[in-house]
């Protein structure tokens, strides 16, 4: 058997390789990242509509419920382009409902709404996931009983007890809390319920193959207890598809939240939201199909926009894409 | 495989056991009273009279069980009775709605048909350009097309099919005027101008669902067939002189297929739960409808009816799935 170095070009001797500043992951992530186009848009479309939701009331000041029966069935601005008779004031630049509501208030209200449910009812999806996954992952003796309780959640018929739920605890709820507080604890937390376990079965996943390596083992000779095991070694390295799934959990609570809307049984009327807003319009949509086509597309693009974040983080958070 | 199957099919009853009882409990709690709708003026031992001939005097067990009894014994018994003419139920109480104040499942029996033309023709048409999308995309990776395919299939996974189904009315029945925005029930098809109605009227929600389903099943074969594509067995069959057409179509598509039917199977009662929206958006009255009006207006019966075969239908497919992916795939062995 030969030497395997012989047959090697001779070595040559060590050139300096300049030093390069270390980079941290989550820099190299951030540059993977940037290289997703549709990603890039996407992030700067969601913070685009963070940013009116959020500030947009404070700039545009309307109360979004308050009726003005003398400027009701406003049409939006751009209808003067192909229609000059078209009834329209400045003072709703957007138009306005058969009440005379103010139809950019209301899709900066009703967005606030959309996007404060879709963000709670992700994070407690995620947490509740992440809690089964990790705990089915690393202690052996609950890993049978706990997956068994996620296929059987998996088998049930979700969106029609979704709607039984909304329905049972809506009044006991309202009671206790208040008709808003009452109603957004109840979407969120029916919304959060039914939706965990995709994010449970991953986690579970990736910690029964992290388990295995030599670092868990290194860690577990020297005695770290599970509770430091799990927080300091095993959820960092869980990290990257929690973020995803995550981002997937965001899609479909906005979804969710406005299609319950839309079927009647979210919030009160008078409290708008995006899926809500669409509802109301549906049976004035002939004459005025704007009312319905901008919650639409509000929708749409948030959801799409936070589809494409996932698309890119999957790809810059998979450390075999990266850096090719 | 038959043991395996015989056995999934055993551990299946109690899985829908334990989800028939979480429905019943969670219905239980229903605040909503089947008497409210009678006059005030019925004296109060009466109505305690009406609410124990509605049966809700027994116990919460008894009633469970008495709903198991009359799911799974009688009403297969009745519909027995209908086909064949015999008499097996004699008779026996089925399972009457709050509402109707008729057997439950004479109205589902109603409802049924439109429900399957809609969603089941969506179903197939998001199959049938579903498949060549992805094999397209996979093959012609990064080309113009596949990123063409790619951007449609995430509008049409992100765009809820509310939304798509009203864009959909507002241009082409209010402005073009080409297709009906209501789904007209009554319509027979007897001859050829009543099958164009039925077209017509049927294209728009069979478009919904199918560019729905379509955007995830096609981006479930493009990555199946990317997967196969880079196989050795590729080369080989290409090395000993096949046609790219026989390498495609055969050996490629065979081998993708395999994961993307069980992903097809596992879609079919995610569909009918989709279904209940699309219905409500193109006022179809099939069963998502029916549904809807169940829950608004407290019928407790029905809904749990419903529910209940919705459940039924997701084990059944994740049955078949399972099974499925068993028999294609000789790699898989349950045994």
């Amino acid at each position: 058997m030969t030497d395997p170095m012989t047959n090697m070009p001779a070595m040559s001797p060590p050139r300096a390789v300049p030093i390069e500043k270390a980079r941290s992951q989550w820099r190299d992530i951030w540059a993977q990242f940037r290289t997703h186009k549709g990603a890039v848009w996407g992030l700067g479309f969601l913070i685009f509509i963070t940013l009116f939701v959020a500030i947009g009331p404070l700039i545009w000041d309307v109360d979004a419920t308050k009726t003005d029966i003398r400027n009701k069935n406003m049409r939006p601005f751009y209808t003067l382009l192909w229609d000059s008779e078209a009834r329209f004031t400045w003072v709703k630049p957007l138009g306005s409902d058969n009440l005379g509501r103010d139809v950019l208030a209301n899709l900066m209200q009703g967005g606030r709404t959309s996007m404060a449910v879709g963000w709670t009812a992700m994070i407690l999806a995620v947490v509740v996931g992440t809690l089964i996954g990790v705990l089915a992952g690393f202690f052996k003796r609950i890993d049978g009983a706990l997956m068994r309780f996620t296929d059987l959640v998996l088998s049930l018929p979700l969106l029609p007890l979704l709607l039984v739920m909304m329905l049972l605890f809506r009044d006991t709820l309202r009671a206790t809390f208040g008709p808003e507080t009452g109603i957004f604890i109840l979407i969120v937390v029916a919304i959060g319920l039914t939706s965990w376990m995709q994010t449970a079965r991953i986690v579970r996943g990736d910690v029964l193959a992290l388990k295995e390596r030599e670092f868990v083992l290194a860690a577990r000779s020297i005695g770290t207890p599970s509770r430091r095991m799990i927080s300091r070694h095993i959820l960092p390295n869980v990290l990257s598809p929690i973020m995803v799934s995550a981002t997937l959990g965001l899609a479909n609570a906005i979804i969710t939240e406005s299609a319950l809307s839309f079927l009647g049984l979210g919030f009160p009327s008078d409290f708008p939201t995006w899926g809500k807003t669409l509802f109301d319009s549906i049976q004035y949509m002939e004459e005025y199909p704007e009312r319905v086509i901008w919650p639409g597309l509000c929708i749409s693009f948030t959801v799409l926009a936070v589809n494409y974040i996932g698309d890119g983080l999957r790809d810059a958070l998979d450390p075999r894409i990266r850096g090719q | 495989m038959l043991t395996y199957s015989i056995r999934r099919l055993i551990l299946a009853i109690p899985t829908l056991l334990f989800i028939a009882l979480i429905i019943f409990l969670l219905l239980l709690l229903a605040p909503g009273d089947p008497l409210a709708n009678m006059p005030l003026t019925i004296p109060p031992e009466v109505r305690e009279k009406m609410r124990e001939a509605l049966g809700l005097g027994e116990a919460w067990y008894i009633r469970f069980g008495l709903f198991l009894w009359q799911f799974f014994i009688v009403e297969p018994q009745y519909m027995i009775d209908a086909m064949f003419g015999t008499d097996l139920a004699d008779g026996a109480q089925r399972i009457i709605s709050f509402q109707s104040r008729s057997p439950v499942f004479d109205t589902i029996g109603e409802r049924m048909p439109q429900t399957l033309w809609v969603v089941g023709m969506s179903y197939v048409v998001g199959v049938l350009i579903a498949l060549p999308i992805g094999i397209i995309s996979a093959y012609k990776q990064y080309s113009i097309f596949d990123q063409l395919g790619t951007l449609i299939s995430m509008i049409g996974f992100s765009v809820p099919t509310f939304f798509t189904g009203v864009v959909l009315i507002l241009v082409f029945s209010v402005n073009l005027g080409w297709f009906p925005s209501i789904y007209d029930t009554q319509l027979r098809v007897t001859d050829w101008d009543s099958f164009v109605a039925q077209m017509r009227q049927m294209a728009m929600p069979v478009f919904v669902l199918a560019l729905f389903n379509a955007s995830q099943i096609s981006r479930y074969m493009r990555a199946s067939m990317l997967d196969n594509l880079g196989q050795d067995y590729v080369r080989t069959a290409r090395a000993k002189g096949m046609t790219e057409k026989v390498v495609v179509l055969k050996h490629v598509l065979r081998n993708s297929m395999i994961p993307v039917i069980t992903v097809i199977a596992l879609g079919v009662p995610q569909v009918f739960g989709g279904a209940i929206i699309t219905e409500q958006v193109f006022k179809v009255n099939g069963l998502g409808q029916l549904l809807i009006t169940a829950i608004q207006g407290n019928d407790i019966p029905m809904v749990m009816t419903l529910t209940f075969m919705f459940a039924i239908l997701i084990v059944l497919f994740n049955l078949i799935a399972d099974i499925l992916y068993g028999v294609l795939d000789p790699r898989i062995r349950y045994d």
